[in-house]
């Protein structure tokens, strides 16, 4: 207990990291995916191929190379040289974004033709039956799908110890190894546990919110 | 009064019909009858805006209306044989949704409108209720409240019996007649002979007054 409440403000400070990339990751590929599911259904050839090559690539490779690749390939490049944090920032709000936008996208399939049919007799220009009739109804369909990449990404942050980072699995590393103990691994398991509950929980209540209607 | 002239459409080779020549005059209503598969549906959504016609012309009330599936604004209400509710609105919110964001109506304006429109049509009590909640026929004086909101010059009905019991088609009888009463012409595509019978002041026959 002694040896736990020690650790515990290195794991913690390595949990606020943890929860940073996640929420900003969060807040920027949610946004960005619906962004790029719409121009997967543009009608300009170019866009649609450029976005298709975009979600090829970052489904397509691991995301722990995806990392290392923006980090210290765009530097070794002489492109742009990016401070850890935002490096892996913008890592995952690019590839996590991938992933929304096809989610997103068989979520815009399944809104049936007759809703855009019945919105344009009524006069409604394309974007405002995009705004008010399609994509809330989409929201909807694609929630449980959102909440299950949601749990990942809370998991897949662990993978920012690859350039140094020093997030909650780091954190638990760096104790195990000094201490020669397991006790916190444990102690980092429960708080992944912790926070996808969480997620969890929020999921199931926009889910409940949004049952109203069939 | 709505003219159609010279109306054609066809698939690449094929002539689905051509040279179609209707009037439906103001307060009339007009069915449009013939066998399933025969083109019906494809004239209503070229009516309504939805699809392009190959030629022809379709003025409403003096007014020229786009023919090339570009179509702006509510001139035609159109009641779909699927009704196309929005699910996540309430009856009321269907009705008051495209006046303010197309006519710009103000909201009290719009629930005015609404009001006075579901009680016209029977549904006050369900104004507060989402489609699902609704029965075939409910449902479908929804989507004719929701047309008629927009003051369209005419109203056109798909197939509005398909789904509907016995006592549910003799009540959009009733809607469709009461409507005419009140002075708005319809247009209503069917294949059910009594029913086109019972509302219809004309009947084109769609097998048999069309080129093909």
């Amino acid at each position: 207990m002694e040896y736990m409440l020690q650790i515990m403000p290195s794991l913690l400070s390595g949990l606020k990291m943890t929860f940073g990339v996640f929420a900003l990751t969060l807040i920027g590929s949610v946004p960005l995916g619906i962004l790029v599911a719409l121009a997967l259904k543009s009608d300009i050839y170019l866009l649609r191929w450029v976005t298709n090559a975009y979600i090829w690539v970052m489904r397509g490779t691991p995301l722990l190379l995806q990392i290392v690749f923006v980090y210290y390939g765009l530097s070794l490049a002489h492109i742009v040289t990016l401070p850890r944090f935002e490096a892996a920032v913008v890592t995952f709000i690019l590839n996590y974004a991938a992933y929304f936008a096809e989610i997103f996208r068989g979520g815009l399939q399944s809104v049936p033709q007759g809703q855009y049919d019945g919105a344009k007799v009524l006069g409604l220009t394309r974007w405002q039956t995009m705004r008010k009739i399609v994509l809330p109804q989409v929201v909807k369909i694609v929630m449980p799908s959102v909440g299950n990449e949601v749990v990942t990404l809370v998991k897949d942050s662990s993978l920012v110890y690859v350039i140094g980072l020093g997030d909650l699995m780091r954190a638990g590393n760096i104790a195990a190894s000094r201490d020669v103990t397991l006790m916190p691994y444990l102690l980092v398991g429960l708080l992944y546990l912790l926070l996808t509950a969480l997620a969890t929980v929020i999921q199931r209540r926009v889910e409940t919110k949004m049952n109203y209607y069939r | 009064m709505l003219e159609i002239k010279n109306l054609a459409k066809s698939y690449d080779t094929r002539t689905i019909f051509k040279n179609m020549n209707l009037t439906v005059n103001d307060g009339e209503v007009l069915s449009i009858v013939g066998p399933s598969g025969i083109g019906k549906t494809t004239f209503l959504r070229i009516v309504a805006g939805l699809l392009p016609a190959n030629d022809g012309e379709m003025i409403l009330n003096g007014e020229a209306l786009d023919l090339t599936g570009d179509r702006t604004g509510a001139q035609v209400g159109v009641i779909f044989q699927d009704f196309n509710l929005f699910p996540q609105y309430t009856v009321k919110d269907n009705v008051m949704l495209a006046p303010q964001l197309v006519h710009h109506e103000t909201k009290a304006e719009a629930a005015e409108n609404a009001d006075r429109l579901l009680q016209d049509l029977g549904l006050t009590a369900q104004a507060d209720q989402y489609p699902f909640q609704l029965s075939g026929g409910q449902k479908q004086r929804v989507a004719i409240a929701r047309a008629l909101a927009m003051k369209p010059g005419i109203l056109a009905y798909d197939e509005p019996t398909s789904g509907l019991d016995a006592e549910s088609t003799e009540r959009v009888i009733a809607v469709i007649k009461q409507l005419q009463a009140q002075g708005v012409t319809q247009l209503v595509v069917t294949h059910d002979l009594p029913f086109a019978e019972a509302v219809a002041d004309k009947t084109f026959d769609f097998g048999t007054d069309v080129e093909r």
